[in-house]
């Protein structure tokens, strides 16, 4: 087994990720990056719409061109980036466990940033397991990176900002969508993303959910019925559609594997994803000199992983001496004014009560330490 | 089934009539002006920045509804392309020939041409009426997204908000 | 099926067209997709059987987190096909149930590779 080091290795080359090492590469730090993947970008190169915020959110900017300015940037940055690697374990005595072109690495660093990001949720029900059931995620990566469509007529579960905007994709690419189907009696994502495929023919069932679904070895046809406020099926609503996909987008888990290994406190925050690492404002974790960032510490959107991933590689650069306290602080004051906004509003409401939470467990965890 | 934009994806007319992005009738018949539905508090700005004239404002607290001030309006539509939600539409109320003008962002293909006549859909996607392409614009500074100009009875003017997607050629 | 147009996307991130193997058959395919681009672009979607009860399972995440896409790829079983990239040539067969340790019919000794 080789041994490597570097002063900070961040697991996970997707919005956080690339943020945190531009951060830290061009204060100046020896940054390694380390992704499980072919290409880096996570999510980021599957977003062809445009996103919202403001002009420092790179606001009307297509998702897939921010990724493309942000790998440049972090290319000119000097930070290195290793992809087809896979992390697979964080010890006790921090050390990184790397498998990369078949050969075992133990990684020291002296910082590290965990952004491995999130999964999806599956959701089960009888036929759940056919060929055609398929994350909202996945048909995105189908449909958005290899330009292949995974069905013609679909069926899509959730209404959240994912499983609008995977429906309207989706069209975009030649399917139709059916029906979208949300269990909630309102539309979890924003209004306008729902606009925009009812504009297209789309029907949303708000208080519905999927009963079964079935086919000849594959997604042949759905049944959705109406739940009542007790989130019971209503008998008499059955609703039947010809598909041959249905797509779920009922909600992302972050991945935290690698810091529960590394020994750092959860909580248990249920609009976050579930069990959420804590961390304070510097987005370091209960366990000195691990940090995390992005939808690991809780599932919001890019541009707040993208900022999570500023503060972390501004925080970790800071503390090895490669900013002055002066220019830490200025940097973290503008990055915390821009989570500020992105947590602001009807829809960030719940994220920034969730963050809150989050801090607040972490203080309580240090004021318990001392 | 309720109504209101939580509920159908569509704002009710509650919201319509509470929304300061929407123009007054009597503008909208003086010629081109911008149609900001924008209803709900979300941290997004690009509207304000997109018009030259100041017409659309959105302020310092971005989650604030973009007020539209009608009389900077040029109708230059600039706006259009410029909204993440495509939210933003283009109306003219003017003519004198029983027929208005909507201009709205599409990003499907096929694209029509100018002169095709298509189907005006309304807010929920159902066909209302017959529309003539009087307008195809793309371009660089549109971002990829084309809006498309449709001439509708000025009857349905109030309804329609898009057209229905032409079929598509792959696969053959 | 491959979407040939499309309003936003421009270059597509695959060119070079090779010839992949499914259970014997070539079908088109570009080097450097997912073999399970490939095979979903060719009208395939069912990628093995479970081992208890022989049911059909396909893509789920498309990201190699899950699993739910093994196949036997150059005779190499459990391997996920949706992180797996074309190279001409390539071999790709429906695997039924696990892969087991000892030799299979195939005479391959997988506890010796």
């Amino acid at each position: 087994m080789q041994k490597i080091s570097t002063e900070i290795a961040i697991v996970g080359a997707g919005s956080a990720g690339l943020c945190a090492a531009y951060q830290a590469a061009s204060a100046g730090a020896d940054v390694l990056v380390i992704d499980e993947n072919a290409l880096p970008g996570g999510q980021l190169f599957k977003q062809i719409h445009k996103f919202f915020g403001s002009r420092e959110h790179q606001a009307g900017v297509r998702g897939f061109e921010i990724g493309r300015q942000l790998l440049d940037r972090v290319e000119t940055s000097g930070s290195k980036v290793l992809m087809d690697s896979l992390v697979y374990g964080l010890l006790p005595d921090k050390s990184i466990g790397v498998i990369s072109q078949d050969k075992n690495y133990s990684l020291k660093a002296k910082k590290i940033i965990i952004a491995t990001g999130a999964k999806e949720n599956y959701m089960a029900f009888p036929g759940s397991t056919l060929p055609g059931v398929m994350g909202a995620g996945a048909a995105q990566t189908m449909i958005n990176v290899n330009r292949v469509l995974p069905g013609k007529r679909v069926l899509m579960v959730g209404s959240g900002n994912v499983g609008l905007i995977v429906s309207y994709q989706l069209m975009q690419a030649g399917a139709e969508v059916v029906a979208l189907v949300e269990g909630a009696p309102t539309i979890g994502g924003y209004g306008v993303h729902a606009g925009k495929i009812r504009r297209a023919g789309v029907p949303i069932f708000v208080g519905h959910t999927v009963q079964k679904v079935w086919g000849d070895g594959e997604v042949e046809h759905v049944q959705i019925v109406a739940l009542d406020d007790k989130w019971q099926e209503v008998p008499g609503t059955e609703r039947v559609f010809d598909i041959d996909t249905l797509c779920l987008a009922v909600g992302l888990n972050p991945m935290t594997e690698l810091v529960w290994m590394a020994g750092c406190k959860f909580a248990y925050i249920p609009s976050f994803g579930g069990h959420v690492p804590l961390h304070n404002e510097d987005m370091e974790t209960t366990v000195e000199g691990i940090y995390v960032a992005g939808d690991v510490t809780g599932v919001e959107e890019a541009s707040s992983a993208m900022e999570e991933g500023n503060m972390a590689g501004v925080a970790a650069a800071h503390a090895l001496g490669y900013l002055t306290d002066a220019q830490a602080a200025e940097r973290k004051a503008e990055i915390r004014q821009r989570l500020g906004t992105l947590r602001s509003g009807m829809f960030g409401a719940k994220r920034k009560a969730a963050k809150e939470q989050q801090l607040d467990a972490m203080q309580d965890c240090q004021k318990a330490a001392v | 089934m309720k109504d209101g934009v939580v509920y159908t994806g569509i704002p009710s007319a509650e919201e319509i009539k509470a929304c300061p992005g929407i123009p007054s009738e009597e503008r909208m018949r003086q010629g081109r002006v911008a149609v900001v539905e924008c209803v709900q508090e979300i941290p997004c700005n690009p509207c304000e920045a997109a018009c030259k004239f100041g017409a659309i404002v959105v302020g310092e607290q971005i989650t604030d509804l973009p007020i539209l001030y009608s009389d900077k309006c040029t109708g230059c539509g600039l706006c259009v392309p410029g909204c993440p939600g495509l939210a933003i539409t283009i109306i003219d109320k003017s003519r004198d020939d029983g027929k208005a003008v909507v201009e709205f962002p599409f990003e499907y293909v096929p694209l029509p041409d100018k002169g095709d006549i298509v189907t005006g859909v309304s807010r929920a996607g159902e066909a209302i009426c017959d529309a003539e392409v009087l307008s195809v614009k793309k371009g660089k500074a549109y971002g990829g997204t084309t809006v498309v100009g449709l001439l509708v009875p000025m009857e349905h003017i109030d309804e329609v908000r898009s057209m229905k997607r032409l079929p598509r050629k792959d696969g053959e | 099926m491959r979407i040939t147009e499309h309003p936003i996307l421009d270059e597509p991130l695959y060119q070079k067209k090779v010839t992949l193997y499914y259970n014997g058959q070539p079908i088109e395919a570009y080097e450097g997709e997912p073999i399970a681009s490939a095979l979903m672009a060719a009208g395939i979607r069912v990628m093995r059987t479970t081992a208890k009860f022989h049911e059909p399972r396909g893509i789920f995440c498309a990201i190699g987190r899950c699993t739910d896409c093994m196949m036997i790829v150059d005779g190499v079983p459990n391997t996920r096909t949706c992180v797996t990239f074309v190279r001409d040539g390539m071999r790709v067969e429906k695997q039924e149930g696990l892969a087991s340790l000892k030799t299979d019919e195939r005479g391959m000794d997988y506890a010796k590779n």
